[in-house]
């Protein structure tokens, strides 16, 4: 049914800015980005704690006014048609804001009176978003009782509550168990499925990875660069990267002794990392040069490396 | 990469359905009703929150009346009465009135400051655990309300509950035969009105508190008790020393008990002081009202 | 750690470690034979220093103004209220003037209402919310030790301001007697007697609206215990219920202490403290046994 919806709008662009810049005083969290983002399409934003992601989130969502720059959601200005952008969108924010005085199934109904939805509509849609977020038996429940991943889903469940074209997740899977974010991604995925454009920040490479069609690395305000997962990698990284650990002392000192393996080399406090494209490879080159590391480890590139490179910073602290 | 490893989410997959129900309004439709309506959706929300406490509610409003009333109005008042009623009317120069019982005094002030208290209640610690705790306030800022909507919505959702208490403190003035006048069920509205004058800054200044450093046990201290104490409540304003009179003066709840005294039993006073009464209440609640909205909106849109 | 006596809370002196016998009696794990030894470790100073630092630490401010409110209450009701009443017959028949009838009701009604606030509001969200209890627990601390503890500080704080209290009824001219001194003690009592049953009852409950019920009793108390008029302008059934509300021995022990008249009915006053605390202590030391070393 919703397969035939989807390729009509593939070309569509749902969300565009250009030079979007937001200031507190004359600290610029938002350095003046711009990007555009086509319909259906699950766009990320990946960058480390203080990168401008959720102050370019709320600019998207229509509740916190730019300082210059253009900004437009379905060709309207959230500045200016606030009511109206924020009527398109499903936001999941960063911290929780469940009405925890109310009970869970309560808090979709009444999210969805914002939207002067009536009651004949919310009830049976609130009984078939819990079912979507795995919640049918907390209907009833206090939100306070919900486990953390739980909390997530139903803040999922409440944001579809108006069939949002457009989903923003800020962090949607920061502090949750393995077993929770893979629930929560299967959920994201369908929704992709079904048309719905997903704009996610995020600062798990993983994540990024696993939902993202296209993203921006976004490093201080600015966008670092621009692609898919794999274009990114591609652009940024070898093929594989040989990690090794010779003991806090030594890493800085060996490494000296490492020139000239692989591509590159990036010196850690705990690690060294050698990029090459065959990494058994390269550590059968070290092994020749005489050098026995604690513990080695070959490992495909990931975006936590194009970030590396990118920044020269570690993604996660 | 590592292998993600995902059976038992996929398990409990299985039998999840897509999502079928049709929205039945446009975005740009939600986004007009919302512009329309958002402070009675806001209102909506608030009391089916309150629902939740409600034993509390009906407790204190039927609760404070009893117990003061039996205190203040039938302990106390045999004490004052017992000695001399003479200095009762004394306040606001009308010696006429020496034959004023102490309950028919007191009794509007009681109802004037239940005004206070539920406002005082509904606006400390429930205002700034929106913004902050329990932030409450950020789910409903995504959706189409905007955030002097919320204002709207709180106020609507206090003057529901400053109306219920008030009602029922009235009710109970009917039953202990506190209310000489017949215009005296007016004070339902001027009780009110008080607690909006009251309560309204108090939002505005509890919206703007970043941090928790106890300020509202310093409000309920050296602002609420006060107020309570010194507001002609329990004694007419010309028994303190004119030292501490203009707290009267400044005291939305010493305007609110002398309205209250006018209509109750026709409490002498010129005709200008009672415009004065109202006057101020109504301009302490549009300045509070202003200034809600715009610190909601200055920290919402951060 | 059995070795210590169990007034550690008073005692003050000792130094926490003596490393000899501690060590001796770790190294063997020998079961402490004292009884209570599963619920306390005699370590109530502990407890009581953490307290202090938070105190002075973050809400000194708040604390200092909690002396504001009786004297508050005391100006407004004694001047304003007092040009209204007149006199009013004091303990042992003669008259006084209103403001020093009130004054020592006044005294006992903020012992009431600080350790009440101590051991319910606060304890109950350091149960429930700042979890710092199961913290506590987890080291050498038993439930005793914890509950002690806070009951210390709310009758140090209560002692303070007690202090002040009496202090500047001195400075109205409202002490006519050197009995007044007893004031503090006794108020210290009364607070004793509240803090230990509140944290029993705290621990009962669950929400914040469970909290709301502590106000609907307290209020009624505060009014009625004779506090602001005497007990004769009631019909004699409400009397009977009144004399046996705890506040209203409060109010009546001070109120002979300020006037320096005592009679029999001074001893049952006390000795209705000397049960409540005893009972309260029960009463929290079971529950905290049930909610922590289920």
């Amino acid at each position: 049914m919703s397969h035939a919806t989807v390729s009509k709008q593939l070309t569509k662009t749902v969300i565009s800015a250009r030079g979007l810049t937001k200031k507190y005083g004359n600290f610029a969290a938002v350095d003046g980005i711009s990007f555009d983002v086509p319909a259906g399409e699950s766009f990320g934003l990946l960058g480390p704690n203080g990168a401008g992601k959720s102050t370019t989130m709320r600019m998207i969502g229509g509740v916190s006014q730019r300082t210059s720059g253009e900004l437009s959601i379905m060709g309207l200005d959230p500045d200016r048609h606030g009511p109206e952008v924020r009527a398109h969108l499903g936001v999941v924010p960063q911290q929780d804001n469940l009405d925890d005085e109310i009970r869970v199934r309560d808090n979709l109904i009444v999210y969805g009176r914002y939207f002067g939805l009536p009651h004949s509509y919310l009830r049976p849609k609130a009984d078939e978003l819990l079912e979507f977020a795995q919640l049918t038996d907390k209907a009833k429940a206090r939100v306070d009782s919900l486990s953390g991943g739980m909390k997530r889903r139903l803040t999922i469940a409440r944001s579809l509550i108006n069939e949002p074209k457009i989903l923003l997740l800020d962090e949607p899977t920061t502090g949750l168990d393995p077993q929770a974010r893979h629930i929560l991604w299967d959920r994201l995925f369908r929704l992709k499925e079904q048309g719905v454009t997903l704009v996610l920040t995020t600062h798990y490479m993983d994540e990024a990875e696993q939902l993202c069609d296209r993203l921006i690395v976004v490093d201080k305000g600015r966008i670092m660069a621009e692609g898919s997962p794999a274009s990114l990698i591609h652009e940024y990284s070898t093929r594989e990267v040989l990690e090794l650990r010779f003991g806090s002392e030594r890493n800085a000192t060996v490494a000296a002794q490492l020139e000239g393996i692989g591509e590159r080399l990036e010196t850690l406090p705990d690690r060294v990392l050698i990029y090459a494209n065959d990494g058994e490879a390269a550590l059968e080159q070290v092994r020749y040069r005489g050098l026995h590391p604690l513990t080695s480890l070959v490992r495909r590139s990931s975006l936590e490396d194009v970030f590396l490179r990118l920044t020269g910073r570690s993604l996660v602290d | 990469m590592t292998e993600p490893h995902r059976p038992t989410a996929r398990e409990a997959d299985a039998a999840a359905p897509l999502l079928g129900l049709r929205v039945p309004l446009t975005p740009e439709q939600s986004a007009a009703k919302a512009r329309r309506f958002g402070s009675l959706y806001f209102a909506e929300h608030w009391l089916r929150t309150m629902r939740g406490y409600g034993w509390t509610v009906v407790m204190t409003a039927v609760g404070t009346p009893l117990v003061y009333l039996f205190a203040m109005g039938v302990g106390l008042a045999s004490l004052i009465d017992a000695n001399t009623a003479a200095s009762l009317g004394g306040d606001g120069g009308s010696p006429g009135s020496g034959s004023l019982p102490y309950l028919v005094f007191v009794a509007p002030a009681l109802l004037a400051t239940a005004g206070i208290m539920v406002a005082a209640e509904e606006n400390t610690y429930s205002v700034m655990s929106g913004f902050k705790w329990r932030r409450t306030y950020y789910g409903p800022n995504a959706s189409p309300l905007s955030s002097s909507q919320l204002v709207g919505g709180h106020t609507l959702g206090l003057l529901f509950r400053l109306l219920l208490t008030t009602g029922l403190y009235y009710l109970f003035l009917l039953l202990f035969g506190a209310v000489p006048e017949p215009a005296g069920w007016l004070m339902i509205f001027t009780a009110a009105l008080g607690g909006m004058a009251f309560g309204l800054p108090l939002m505005a200044y509890a919206s703007s508190i970043e941090e928790d450093k106890g300020q509202f046990a310093m409000v309920q201290r050296f602002v609420v008790m006060p107020l309570f104490l010194f507001s002609g409540t329990f004694f007419p304003l010309a028994a303190m020393p004119w030292a501490v009179q203009w707290i009267g003066w400044v005291s939305p709840l010493w305007h609110s008990t002398q309205l209250g005294r006018v209509l109750s039993y026709g409490h002498a006073e010129p005709a200008w002081l009672t415009v004065v009464h109202v006057l101020y209440l109504a301009v302490l609640a549009a300045a509070g009202w202003l200034l809600a909205k715009r610190s909601y909106t200055r920290r919402l849109g951060k | 750690m059995s070795i210590r006596n169990d007034e550690a809370g008073q005692n003050g002196g000792r130094p926490g470690g003596e490393p000899g016998l501690q060590n001796s009696a770790a190294l063997q794990l020998r079961p402490s034979r004292r009884p209570l030894g599963s619920l306390y470790s005699g370590n109530v100073r502990a407890v009581v220093a953490r307290g202090l630092k938070a105190t002075w630490g973050s809400n000194w401010a708040i604390m200092a103004s909690g002396f504001v409110e009786p004297v508050l209450y005391l100006v407004a009701m004694g001047v304003g209220l007092g040009a209204l009443v007149g006199t009013v017959e004091g303990p042992g028949g003669s008259e006084i003037s209103y403001i020093a009838y009130i004054a020592p009701a006044l005294l006992a009604v903020s012992a009431m209402n600080g350790a009440v606030y101590d051991s319910t509001w606060n304890v109950f969200f350091k149960l429930n919310f700042a979890k710092l209890y199961q913290g506590m627990l987890n080291t050498s601390l038993g439930p005793l030790d914890v509950a002690l503890g806070e009951i210390t500080l709310a009758l140090l704080r209560g002692a303070a301001y007690a202090t002040g209290f009496t202090a500047v009824m001195g400075l109205m001219g409202l002490v006519t007697t050197p009995w007044a001194l007893l004031l503090i003690p006794a108020s210290v009592l009364i607070a004793f007697g509240f803090a230990s049953f509140g944290m029993g009852i705290t621990s009962f409950m669950k929400t914040f609206q469970q909290m709301d019920w502590i106000n609907f009793i307290m209020l009624p108390m505060f009014l009625f215990s004779a506090t602001f008029y005497p007990l004769s302008v009631y019909p004699e059934p409400i009397q009977w219920l009144v004399q046996a509300m705890p506040l209203w021995h409060g109010v009546e022990l001070l109120r002979q202490i300020s006037a320096g008249v005592f009679t029999a009915a001074t001893g049952i006053h006390v000795l209705y403290y000397v049960v409540m605390i005893v009972l309260g202590l029960v009463l929290t030391t079971g529950r905290l046994r049930t909610l922590f070393l289920k």
